[in-house]
């Protein structure tokens, strides 16, 4: 197999003297199509942030593609939970997919040729660019979630970073969904961070249930003894179906 | 009108005072239209008041010590970078509260400065100027510098208008898309004071917000994008302070304080009259 596209050793991390993170040890391969799971404040974003260098940890490290996060930043796209974004900021959509240009194009003046067909190319792939001259606070939640995806997808990242891509989304749009998310991970690494099992379990090679410790399995070893395991006695696993090849859970908080 | 316009073709300082609030404009659109979608108007205010230590020192040093070169708009832009990179540093890189450290330099700024001017002979003209604004008191000089301080903020300002919108629009996004983030926060915080330098002389370090703000978000109601609504709240606040300068130059009103109310009326026109036209449709 390839050198890991993420290695995490011995990582563990405190915020104002509070443990988030404890003893990490991760690796992911090229092109594969992994989701980080677990409850809310458990350290999925942290996760994420750590591997971008948002955040440092305070034991261990972090490689992206061999470097340290911040000189792979070139390499990965990056969709953040778009909760903390000001609804009344006046801007486009194209003017927000074009911000994942900026570590390429020159370093002034207005965006290049270049720039723009890659922008069109990532909305296009996330079935938006009708929407190119929209405001972006008069989107739909779902819509503003793809157009996220698609800044992420503008510098042609080699890997991709997905916080909660899924929240919000209309249930109906989810296979949809799936289907564009294998479509990244054909030609990139994907890591997603999602809550919801059941979207997870359909789709990635492997789970990596994060609640301060970290603990990775195949997709097809998640039993219901682990979810429980991960979200404690909230979840219940209400579904379990063998129809599509590979194990399905749906889980619900109770 | 009449009067305004006849003394306008005779005294070179109602020509200067027009020319500095067109000067004063054109920075206010750019750097307000930040200001106002960062959220930064406080740090803005607080860099204004900030700017009192600043020329009531200079004007110290001139009259008392004889430091003729010492401009008061010279002390001006000294204290409001100086204020800038103050509060950029401590909002980026400690963990000290961002508004406690904003509100001691505010009220820091403006002692410094009430004690400079109080020491000062012959101060109660001057400091009632910088607080309410002089623009009828503009040199030739003041006018050569606030255009070079215009050109400053609008050339940096539009060369990295797509760098300033993604780190006003989402500063972790940017920096994960490769960019100098604090950098850039530091340098909008700089072109800002600048910017509130040449507000000062139009309408004084009291009324300075009024000025960067308003016309900002009347153009907010009609544009679609960042660059629209500078070009709009430029060309308004050109209308605004040209106005408040012939609206006041007959009745001898405070010039500042007639281009603030005017801002101020046409900002309540336009929220009623967009709240009407809301609840007409809906």
């Amino acid at each position: 197999m390839s050198d890991p596209v993420i290695i995490m050793e011995d990582l563990s991390f405190s915020y104002d003297g509070h443990l988030v993170l404890e003893d990490v040890n991760l690796a992911i391969h090229e092109q594969e199509l992994v989701s980080f799971v677990g409850p809310n404040g458990g350290g999925k974003t942290t996760l994420l942030k750590l591997m971008l260098g948002l955040l440092h940890p305070t034991k261990g490290t972090v490689r992206i593609f061999g470097k340290r996060p911040q000189d792979a930043r070139p390499l990965i796209g990056y969709m953040p939970q778009h909760a903390h974004l000001d609804p009344q900021f006046p801007v486009s959509v194209m003017d927000v997919v074009l911000m994942g240009r900026l570590g390429l194009t020159r370093p002034f003046g207005p965006y290049t040729k270049a720039d723009r067909i890659a922008a069109e190319e990532a909305l296009r792939t996330l079935h938006v660019w009708d929407l190119r001259r929209k405001h972006f606070s008069a989107l739909s939640g779902g819509q503003r979630q793809r157009v996220l995806i698609a800044r992420a997808l503008a510098p042609n990242p080699r890997l991709l970073l997905l916080d909660e891509p899924t929240a919000g989304l209309d249930v109906a749009i989810e296979g949809e969904f799936y289907e564009l998310i294998r479509g990244f991970a054909r030609k990139m690494t994907v890591v997603l961070v999602s809550h919801d099992l059941g979207f997870v379990s359909q789709l990635v090679h492997k789970v990596v249930c994060v609640k301060r410790s970290v603990v990775t399995h195949a997709t097809s070893d998640i039993t219901g003894e682990i979810i429980s395991r991960v979200y404690g006695s909230e979840m219940k696993m209400v579904l379990h179906d063998r129809s599509n090849g590979g194990d399905i859970f749906k889980c619900i908080t109770s | 009108m009449y009067n305004f316009l006849n003394d306008l073709a005779r005294f070179n300082f109602l020509q200067y005072a027009l020319v500095t609030g067109v000067l004063a404009s054109v920075a206010c659109g750019i750097i307000g239209t930040y200001v106002v979608v960062r959220r930064i108007s406080f740090i803005a205010d607080g860099i204004a008041h900030s700017v009192l230590a600043g020329m009531g020192s200079a004007l110290f040093f001139r009259t008392v010590h004889g430091w003729e070169w010492v401009s008061p708009l010279y002390g001006a832009v000294a204290a409001a970078l100086v204020t800038a990179i103050i509060i950029g540093v401590v909002s980026l890189w400690t963990k000290e509260r961002e508004d406690t450290i904003i509100g001691a330099l505010w009220a820091v700024g403006m002692a410094v400065g009430i004690l400079f001017i109080a020491r000062t002979p012959g101060y109660s003209t001057d400091l009632m100027s910088y607080l309410f604004g002089n623009i009828l008191l503009v040199t030739e000089h003041d006018l050569w510098l606030m255009a070079g301080l215009d050109l400053l903020v609008v050339v940096a300002g539009v060369l990295f208008y797509n760098r300033f919108l993604a780190v006003c629009f989402d500063d972790e996004f940017a920096r994960v898309a490769g960019l100098r983030v604090e950098v850039f926060y530091l340098a909008l915080l700089c072109l800002t004071a600048l910017t509130v330098v040449v507000l000062v002389t139009v309408v004084g370090i009291v009324m300075v917000i009024a000025l960067l703000t308003l016309p900002v978000a009347i153009a907010g109601f009609f544009s679609r994008s960042l660059w629209q609504m500078m070009a709009l709240s430029a060309m308004l606040s050109m209308v605004f302070t040209t106005a408040g300068l012939v609206v006041s130059y007959e009745p001898n009103y405070p010039t500042g304080a007639t281009t603030i109310m005017i801002c101020a009326v046409a900002y309540l026109v336009v929220v009623i009259g967009e709240g009407l036209r809301k609840r007409g449709r809906g």
